[in-house]
């Protein structure tokens, strides 16, 4: 499968180490339909292709947004990008948070670092049918204050009242006035009925595991815990096993996951 | 409106709950009413750990200085929470500054109070000790997390 030509429309800086940038397509079909939670495979012309996510709205197709973390080569060429350059396009790829199954019931999103990004298009969708759900809760845990992602519109968010917002961060110096200690303290005080509660949980994978242990003991059904894994890939289509996390592809078969089936590889480390 | 009384409150508490109701009256025996403004110091590191606290509303921020930098914000508190606990354990000194964040209603249990009582009822003890114990583990597996800091660059 061949990339497709996208113009980068806008590059925008959210903190120090992550932007987001807009892709528009060269050619073809002016519209991007994807579901929330999947990802594209991002060919940066001459430098490589990776996996990232796509956190704009699904409900808006004409841009599509990518917020990523300068962590390595690739990541590095991206954030080199101008307005008008192009990059090569496949996807969209894998499993998604399966937002319409929820519906009727309170939704938690619980989101660390950069994992708020492909959860950003859930919370869109859902927002976008509020009245289908019960209480809708995200809760986002950072390193510092600086690394909060898509402040601005946390801000708006956090002002709307069908909506909780709690964010925390791992440490900060005297002078904030937010919650400090890492995102799994949210969880026994947010408001929601476990027993009626589908989670959404994204982020490095230590923190997946701690906030699917706390949701568990706060009532949530393993069934009703959504994940999202990473893992290095290189076809994205389930050809060439790169992506292997136990008896599964995260390319084809995830990256989101049932928390349940996927429980016993994700408590084993090197899998 | 009729104000509550110290049992009523302390009967609220997630730390309290299913305690039988003539132990929460022997506990608010030992408490009081406090309310402190935004940026107050509760205590500071090194003073005397005479009382632990309920945070009823607010916020407060538990600060350790660090030479040349400043102080930095190791965990806040919430409603509901409970902090203080150097009160019951010697040798009865704040490990660090506890100041509140937003304006903070809480109730102050003395420390002397509630270890007296806990000695004189093996029952009470076992259970006022048994929640402390569920919570420190909470804090231990929380502050575990944190240590790894686990959204450091890779
Ligand atoms: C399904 C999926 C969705 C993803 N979505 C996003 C996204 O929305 N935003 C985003 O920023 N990233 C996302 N990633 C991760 C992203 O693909 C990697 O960060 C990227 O491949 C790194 O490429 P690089 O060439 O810049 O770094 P490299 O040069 O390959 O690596 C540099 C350093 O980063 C480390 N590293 C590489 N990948 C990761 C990783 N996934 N997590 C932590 N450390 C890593 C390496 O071990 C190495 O130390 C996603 C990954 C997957 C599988
Ligand atoms: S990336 Fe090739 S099988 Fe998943």
């Amino acid at each position: 499968m061949a990339p497709d030509p996208f113009y980068v429309r806008r590059l925008k800086p959210e903190t120090d180490d992550t932007f987001t940038l807009a892709l528009q397509p060269a050619d073809g079909p002016s519209k991007f339909n994807f579901e929330p939670g999947q990802f594209n495979m991002v060919y940066v012309f001459g430098v490589g292709e990776i996996p990232i996510s796509i956190s704009g709205d699904p409900g808006d197709s004409k841009l599509l947004f990518h917020t990523t973390r300068e962590v390595g080569l690739v990541t590095r060429a991206m954030r080199q990008l101008k307005p008008n350059d192009l990059v090569g396009l496949r996807g969209p790829f894998g499993t998604f948070w399966p937002v319409e199954d929820a519906e009727g019931k309170d939704v938690v999103i619980v989101a660390g670092g950069i994992g708020l990004a492909p959860l950003r298009p859930a919370l869109y969708r859902i927002l976008s049918r509020r009245d289908r759900y019960g209480r809708v809760v995200l809760l986002y845990g950072t390193r510092t204050p600086a690394d909060i992602l898509y402040r601005h519109e946390l801000e708006q968010w956090r002002s709307r009242f069908d909506l909780e917002v709690y964010a925390t961060v791992d440490r900060a110096m005297s002078g904030w006035r937010g919650n400090v200690g890492v995102v799994t303290t949210l969880i026994p005080r947010a408001p929601f009925d476990p027993r009626n509660t589908v989670a959404y949980v994204c982020g490095p994978e230590v923190m997946m595991r701690f906030t699917t242990q706390e949701l568990q003991k706060r009532g949530v059904n393993k069934d009703a815990i959504f994940i999202s894994m990473e893992r290095n890939m290189k076809c994205a289509v389930g050809f060439c096993g790169r992506c292997q996390f136990g008896p599964t592809f995260v390319c084809k078969d995830g990256p989101v996951f049932r928390f349940d089936k996927v429980e016993d590889w994700l408590m084993k480390w090197e899998i | 409106m009729k104000t509550k009384s110290l049992e009523e409150l302390i009967a609220e508490a997630a730390f309290f709950k299913d305690l039988d109701p003539s132990y929460r009256q022997m506990l608010a025996g030992c408490g009081t009413n406090v309310v402190y403004k935004p940026g107050e110091f509760i205590f500071r590191e090194g003073d005397e750990s005479r009382q632990f606290y309920l945070i009823r509303t607010g916020s407060v921020a538990l600060e350790i200085n660090l030479p040349g930098k400043g102080a930095m914000i190791i965990q806040t508190l919430n409603e509901g929470e409970v902090l203080g606990w150097s009160c019951l354990i010697p040798p009865y000194r704040k490990h660090f500054d506890g100041r509140s964040v937003k304006q903070t209603r809480a109730i102050a249990f003395d420390g002397a109070c509630i270890g007296k009582k806990c000695e004189e009822d093996a029952k009470l003890g076992y259970e006022f000790f048994r929640r402390f114990a569920g919570i420190m583990a909470q804090r231990l597996s929380a502050t575990r997390l944190q240590l790894l800091d686990v959204y450091a660059k890779p």
